[in-house]
């Protein structure tokens, strides 16, 4: 309790609320911007969260990635363009809705459903969070091996609608996570006799050249104005939200659930938990027919779940270190920055911080019905925001957030390399989060294998004789099953097809 | 940090201003320090090294009225940081914390640079290496966990700290032979750090961890870990209840990780007085006193000559230890 009274006492700081005020505004513009992601949004804030202490810096974040993921509903309505990624599941559901006189009760529904798919998400987190970490005390390296394999696998089972190109995006990170000192025996790899390399590959500068600068590359590829033709005219958006509450309620606790569920995944976030749970609300609709033509059902499920997903993503990150989704992987590289090694000691060391992090999300999520409703009547001048001013500022945002995180400029190597290895293969079909996770988990994979062996003089049996590494492992060996039965049957439908 | 950052701006500004109404003669002769300073830290943010480069940077800003800028470049198992120091331009503006690895790193062969590729100001600290077990250890005593090592076979105890060849890898090795074993006795499990060595001790993955005592006191006061003995010539007055080896075996090894302030090779000599007289005002002030007793780190100081000594001496030891551990390069 003392921890809790601590945590208050630490955000009522007006300092914090300032912040967490300035970064609400900036992540409801960079949601509404389409092109402009809650990934992004956070990598412009690492510069900035550099000279915060802990509190405000993981405030920052926390409010940005809450309001960009709704703001990125509004443009979807209006252009039939997804803010964010994680709108893209319905987005032409919305513009239909649009099309057809409804876009307050589409704005209204998606703002109302955000907060409280949000809500449900940081609940699980304060729940569950605290839980986990008491029992993950107990892991030793054999544990910590399971878990990140079985990270990376599923990484490739559901993060992509590609497995195959996920696959090999997976493999050119874990490649690039080999670079620099190897991190059983010391011995520094793919270093070519070079000092800067032999940090390895910084992920920050990697994550922000992949997220952020091939999303200029891509912009500037098409350079064009602010978007012009905004479709109709705003009203009173909360008119009719209560009839749809009664009417969805069960859709709502339904997309919130898996929301959280993919969100705590490793390497899926919220859009493959808006695609997903809209998926999945499609198929148990008693009117599935009219899903495509401007229905609300599926938005009420697939708004609720990509806000509670970015709670639900929080949880395997502060626990074990590693990100639920893009978002969190940054986030892990900045509790290191502040000391705050994620992993279960963090729940003991610091546990003002986690509840400190927990009352920003339920204030954010909260502070996201004025403050969505300001942006809803005011989109029209947002979107009217001129690209050929926006981009140059980001560039600008992105080489002092690398430079920052190595104090070097091979930090702004290692981002602009990245940003068009990034840009080159997104254009051709890869996509680049399972990267981040490669680079990310790779490490921590290899370390825990090869510690794990050092401790069992070499025996496999070991990674099965503590409890739960058995479970976690057999769960993994189930994963790698599932793999192999789909790519059997795949194989013998393309006979089929071929024959 | 924000304190150091806002602090350091506004010290920017006034110096800014200030030199703005001198003459552009008497700028150009003014005497060092006349711009900010760089403190380079080869470890992250946050750690003990990085807090005790701040505490000394903050004391050398107060001290040359001059912001001291902490620049943290990590990685490379501070192979990049050192490289920073060593290659910087020997004007004084570019100082940094060497640390114990500097005479570790090139037997290794992960470098070339050692001890007499700088040119030595100040030792600051100094930490002796500890021996802790898990809480609910059957060993309550150190002697009891010596007994049980020297009557089990090669390899079945595991220790971590740290990466292999790491400072507190040695410190194990040095104990070990001290009782007339062999180096591998006890199997070395490397780790990124003391504190997820000590997660995995709290976790029953090792039986043993050798990093400092401070280092592991988290676990220690959650009861999750206790400290068994320190291997030092005298008891941590943070921790008066743990034993040193001496007294408890009668074994008088000691060796630890120390912290110093050093800059490139070709300092002129008036700057590097003028920043030895900065790092002892620093030293003797009760705000560095303070700060190092009450998180449980040593204090040790050197000057430039007894610093190199003190470098020349535990490189030959390092190489030594490292050559018998087979963990040096031939």
């Amino acid at each position: 309790m003392d921890a809790l009274s601590a945590a208050f006492v630490l955000v009522a700081d007006p300092y914090v609320l300032w912040v967490v005020l300035a970064s609400s505004l900036f992540g409801m513009f960079v949601g509404a911007m389409p092109g402009l992601t809650a990934t992004m949004a956070t990598a412009l804030l690492v510069p900035v969260t550099f000279f915060m202490p802990p509190v405000p810096a993981l405030a920052a974040i926390v409010s940005a990635t809450t309001m960009a993921i709704f703001a990125g509903d509004i443009p979807a309505a209006m252009l039939r363009m997804p803010g964010t990624p994680a709108s893209a599941a319905y987005t032409d559901e919305s513009y239909a809705m649009a099309r057809k006189g409804q876009l307050d009760l589409n704005l209204g529904t998606n703002l109302v459903f955000s907060v409280v798919g949000g809500l449900f998400g940081v609940a699980v987190l304060i729940v569950a969070a605290p839980l986990l970490a008491e029992i993950a005390l107990n892991f030793s390296s054999y544990e910590y091996f399971w878990l990140a394999a079985l990270g990376l696998s599923c990484a490739v089972l559901i993060a992509t609608l590609d497995p195959l190109k996920g696959f090999v995006s997976l493999l050119l990170g874990l490649a690039i996570g080999t670079i620099g000192i190897d991190p059983a025996a010391g011995f520094p790899r793919f270093t070519f006799g070079t000092v800067e390399l032999m940090q390895g590959i910084s992920f920050i500068p990697a994550m922000i050249g992949l997220f952020a600068i091939s999303e200029i590359l891509r912009s500037s590829v098409a350079m064009e104005g602010g978007f012009e033709a905004v479709e109709g005219k705003v009203g009173s958006i909360f008119k009719g939200i209560g009839a749809v509450a009664r009417r969805y309620w069960f859709n709502v606790l339904r997309g919130s659930v898996i929301g959280t569920v993919i969100g705590a995944l490793p390497g899926a976030g919220a859009d493959i938990a808006a695609w997903i749970s809209y998926a999945v609300s499609k198929r148990f609709s008693k009117e599935p027919e009219k899903f495509g033509t401007g229905h609300l059902e599926g938005i009420v499920d697939a708004t609720s779940a990509n806000n509670s997903a970015l709670g639900g993503a929080w949880i395997p990150a502060l626990v074990f270190g590693i990100p639920g989704d893009s978002i969190t992987a940054i986030v892990i590289g900045v509790l290191y920055m502040k000391n705050m090694n994620p992993g279960p000691m963090v729940f003991i060391q610091n546990p003002q911080f986690i509840y400190a992090v927990f009352l920003i999300f339920i204030l954010a999520n909260l502070l996201m019905l004025p403050l969505g409703w300001a942006a809803i009547k005011s989109a029209k001048v947002i979107l009217r925001t001129p690209r050929n001013v926006l981009v140059p500022l980001i560039l600008i945002f992105c080489v002092v957030g690398s430079y920052a995180m190595t104090n070097s400029i091979y930090g702004v190597v290692v981002m602009l390399a990245m940003g068009i290895a990034g840009w080159l293969l997104e254009e051709n079909g890869f996509p680049v989060a399972p990267i981040i996770l490669g680079l990310v988990l790779g490490e921590m994979f290899e370390q825990n294998f090869m510690t794990s062996m050092i401790k069992s003089d070499g025996s496999f049996l070991a990674f099965f004789e503590r409890p739960i590494a058995g479970v976690l492992g057999g769960l993994t060996v189930a994963v790698w099953g599932l793999f192999a039965y789909k790519a059997v049957r795949g194989l013998s439908g393309l006979r089929a097809a071929t024959a | 940090m924000t304190q150091f950052t806002r602090r350091g701006l506004i010290a920017s500004i006034a110096a800014a201003s200030a030199a703005g109404t001198l003459s552009r003669e008497s700028f150009a002769q003014a005497a060092y320090p006349s711009r900010p300073l760089t403190l380079v830290v080869p470890w992250g943010a946050g750690g003990g090294t990085d807090a005790t480069a701040r505490i000394v940077g903050a004391l050398l800003e107060k001290d040359f009225g001059q912001p001291v800028n902490v620049v943290n470049r990590t990685g490379g198992s501070g192979v990049v940081g050192h490289s920073a120091i060593a290659t910087a331009a020997p004007d004084g503006y570019t100082i940094g914390m060497v640390t114990v690895e500097i005479t570790m790193m090139h037997h290794q062969g992960l470098t070339e640079l050692k001890p007499t590729s700088y040119a030595p100001l100040a030792l600051m600290n100094e930490d002796p290496p500890g021996v802790q077990v898990k809480g609910d250890s059957p060993y309550k005593t150190v002697k009891d966990l010596a007994d049980a090592i020297k009557a089990a076979p090669a390899g079945k105890f595991k220790a971590s700290g740290t990466g292999q060849g790491g400072i507190w890898h040695l410190a194990l090795i040095g104990w070990l032979q001290a009782m007339g074993l062999k180096p591998d006795h006890v199997a070395w499990v490397p780790s990124n750090g003391a504190a997820p060595a000590m997660q995995d001790l709290a976790a029953g993955g090792i039986d043993i961890v050798t990093c400092s005592v401070p280092e592991g006191r988290a676990m220690i006061d959650a009861g999750r870990a206790k400290s068994l003995a320190i291997m030092a010539a005298e008891r941590n007055p943070m921790f008066k209840d743990v034993p040193t080896l001496n007294e408890a075996l009668g074994i008088n090894y000691s060796v630890g990780a120390w912290r110093g302030i050093a800059g490139p090779k070709g300092l002129p000599a008036d700057v590097q007085a003028r920043l030895v007289a900065g790092l002892k005002k620093a030293y003797e002030s009760k705000e560095f006193t303070d700060f190092m007793t009450n998180r449980g780190f040593g204090i040790k100081w050197a000057d430039p000559q007894a610093f190199a000594a003190f470098m020349e001496d535990g490189d030959q030891k390092m190489g030594a230890a490292m050559k018998a551990a087979g963990l040096a390069k031939a």
